[in-house]
């Protein structure tokens, strides 16, 4: 301990005012739990909600004091902000989701709302993180909660399944990015983000390429798995597929997006004088992504596992703005995955409605009818898809047309062809719902459809609102 | 002054090589020059000189899993109580607030575990609720 220790001043304590919320309202929630007799578990549910609300407004309070917290290891600026608020409104869309899914499937409990408030707060530290070790904190409060998350039905095969792979070849992934921490410390003697960049970009004191080299390939090992990126993207579908809908909706919006949050903060400033060595690679692993993710969904009969391998080839898109290494792909990256946050967890609450108890209905065939039965959910669900195969004048036209627009500027022409190749793909698999919900003959999956619960409508109506908006008036968070 | 990371390394490279040496030496002397004599005690497991009784592939109750876990969870709490303890003089209230903070979230999860039965070793004492 340093004799000069300073303790940390009162707007520091700001500055980790989302965290302070979340871990309180989690830890206030583990310890009414056994208090709450099951049939008022719902009461939890809506402290979980007020708990995300506070943190909405935490985090506004802290983007108000941007500046680094703790001794430099949090950096509270812009970016980290933006991510914050991302991050936690899609922890509050899928606590809506989840109210009457969990009182569906007779699985209300504290501990689900509880491990979803900790695991935002793990990303929300992620975001934030100016030093690699606070970094690995976030990351892993965030993916351990989520492991348990995707096993929650826990009398479930799949969702057994769903567990044990994410969990072990999570906690694989994590042990590579903590041996490219290790060696990437060993190199330059620091864990900051910006004296990584400082010791790497001073030639007097570079290090040898090898060992710098190693580092990023093994930092990068670890970021692919959390955004799914292809090869590292197996346990994608299948965790998808076995947790219940409303948690892959979250697992493929808040830690992706932290992830890619991360990503991005690491690789343009600290590893920036490295650019030269890590591009080619970013480039194959954009590339692979969006081919593995859309042409694996072609052949998908299951709505959930077409969702995964969709997630799989957004990450590929949101990769080909990171290729692009310039303030303008990052721009472009934060925005699509803000779309992305929406249009997936809009999905999701699509599929968490229409599954019925046990998720019965999960066949893309299922939904014969759906534009009959239920126009307006239909409808809904229709602009959804639209905008994830980017239709104009829908937000995910703009955010791909953003990063497509800044790898040309970078001169990567051929990724944008591929891409865009890659695009005309997915509108395939994505027009096969729309015309499978309106043009086909209702089958007997539409009998005892009930109503959507509200709250799962408010959430599909932010989503599909959101997308529209967004896609009218990209001023408002570009 | 080394002046490359081969010349950096040449020294932990060394060690290595000597200490593979030494091992390796033993090894292959013992085996060249001592003579073996084989009977059925000597093949039996050795366990500080106590006859083996039973088999060891006992079972054993998996409550002792959860009991060990939450152990080992509070014992981690002892081990960040030490350092804060020397430091306590220097860090006053901070300290003091700090370690509030860190010990009234142990205790939420040990009332948690407490009231959940994950301390109960009986099945009959298992608190109501069934999930």
């Amino acid at each position: 301990m340093p004799a000069n220790f300073v303790p940390p001043s009162g707007v520091e304590y700001i500055r980790v005012l989302p965290e302070i919320i979340l871990a309180a309202v989690a830890t206030l929630i583990m310890v009414l739990e056994p208090l709450t007799p099951a049939p008022r578990k719902r009461a939890l549910g809506y402290l979980a909600l007020a708990g995300f609300a506070g943190a909405l407004a935490g985090a506004a309070a802290a983007g108000w004091r941007t500046g680094p917290a703790f001794s430099g290891m949090l950096e509270v600026d812009g970016f980290a902000t933006f991510f914050r608020l991302l991050v936690i409104l899609a922890g509050l869309l899928v606590t809506l989701v989840s109210f009457p899914y969990l009182r569906r499937e007779e699985a209300e409990s504290g501990e689900y709302y509880a491990l979803l408030l900790y695991s935002v707060a793990g990303q929300t530290i992620m975001v934030s993180a100016a030093d690699l070790i606070v970094l690995f904190i976030g990351l892993e409060i965030s993916s351990i909660a989520s492991y348990v998350l995707a096993g929650y039905m826990r009398r479930e095969k799949l969702a057994n399944e769903a567990a044990a792979k994410y969990f072990l070849l999570g906690s694989f992934a994590t042990a590579f990015l903590l041996y490219g921490i290790a060696l990437i410390y060993g190199a330059t003697g620091t864990t900051r983000l910006n004296g990584i960049a400082q010791v790497l970009s001073d030639p007097r004191m570079a290090p040898a390429g090898i060992l710098t080299g190693t580092a990023v390939a093994l930092m990068l090992v670890g970021f692919a798995f959390k955004i799914s990126a292809a090869p590292f993207q197996v346990w994608a579908p299948d965790v998808y597929q076995g947790a219940p809908s409303p948690v892959a909706a979250f697992l493929a919006a808040g830690p992706k997006a932290a992830a890619f949050a991360v990503l991005l903060r690491v690789f343009m400033t600290a590893f920036a004088p490295l650019t030269g060595r890590w591009l080619a690679i970013m480039w194959s692993l954009s590339l692979l992504t969006m081919i593995v993710g859309n042409f694996a969904a072609l052949l998908q009969t299951n709505i959930k596992r077409l969702l995964a391998y969709s997630s799989i080839a957004h990450a590929g898109y949101v990769l080909v703005a990171v290729t692009a290494h310039s303030e303008e792909g990052v721009q472009a990256a934060m925005f699509y995955l803000t779309v992305y946050v929406f249009m997936n967890i809009g999905a999701f609450a699509v599929v968490a409605y229409f599954s019925r108890k046990g998720e019965r209905y999960v066949e893309i065939e299922d939904l014969a009818g759906l534009g009959v039965r239920q126009p307006v959910l239909a409808a809904l669900f229709a602009v959804i898809l639209l905008s994830l195969i980017g239709v104009p004048p829908t937000a995910g036209f703009l955010g791909k047309f953003y990063i497509f627009q800044a790898a040309v500027k970078a001169d990567l022409l051929w990724l944008t062809v591929l891409g865009l190749l890659n695009s005309a793909v997915a509108a395939y698999y994505y027009l096969r719902l729309i015309v499978i919900m309106y043009m086909k003959e209702p089958g007997d999956s539409l009998l005892e459809l009930p109503g959507m619960a509200v709250s799962t409508r408010a959430a599909l109506w932010t989503s599909a609102a959101a997308v529209v908006v967004l896609g009218l008036f990209p001023a408002l968070i570009r | 002054m080394p002046t490359s990371v081969a010349e950096e390394y040449f020294p932990v490279v060394l060690q290595v090589l000597v200490a593979m040496a030494i091992a390796g030496g033993m090894i292959a002397a013992s085996a060249l020059l001592g003579h073996r004599v084989r009977n059925p005690v000597k093949d039996q497991p050795y366990e500080c000189g106590i006859q083996p009784e039973g088999s060891p592939r006992e079972r054993f109750s998996v409550k002792f899993y959860l009991v060990a876990m939450i152990f080992i969870l509070l014992d981690i709490e002892t081990v960040f109580l030490y350092p804060w303890a020397v430091v306590y003089r220097e860090l006053r209230l901070f300290a003091f607030f700090e370690m509030l903070v860190f010990v009234v979230l142990i205790l939420s999860g040990f009332f948690y575990i407490w009231k959940k039965g994950a301390l109960a070793w009986s099945m009959e004492e298992k608190p109501r609720e069934k999930q």
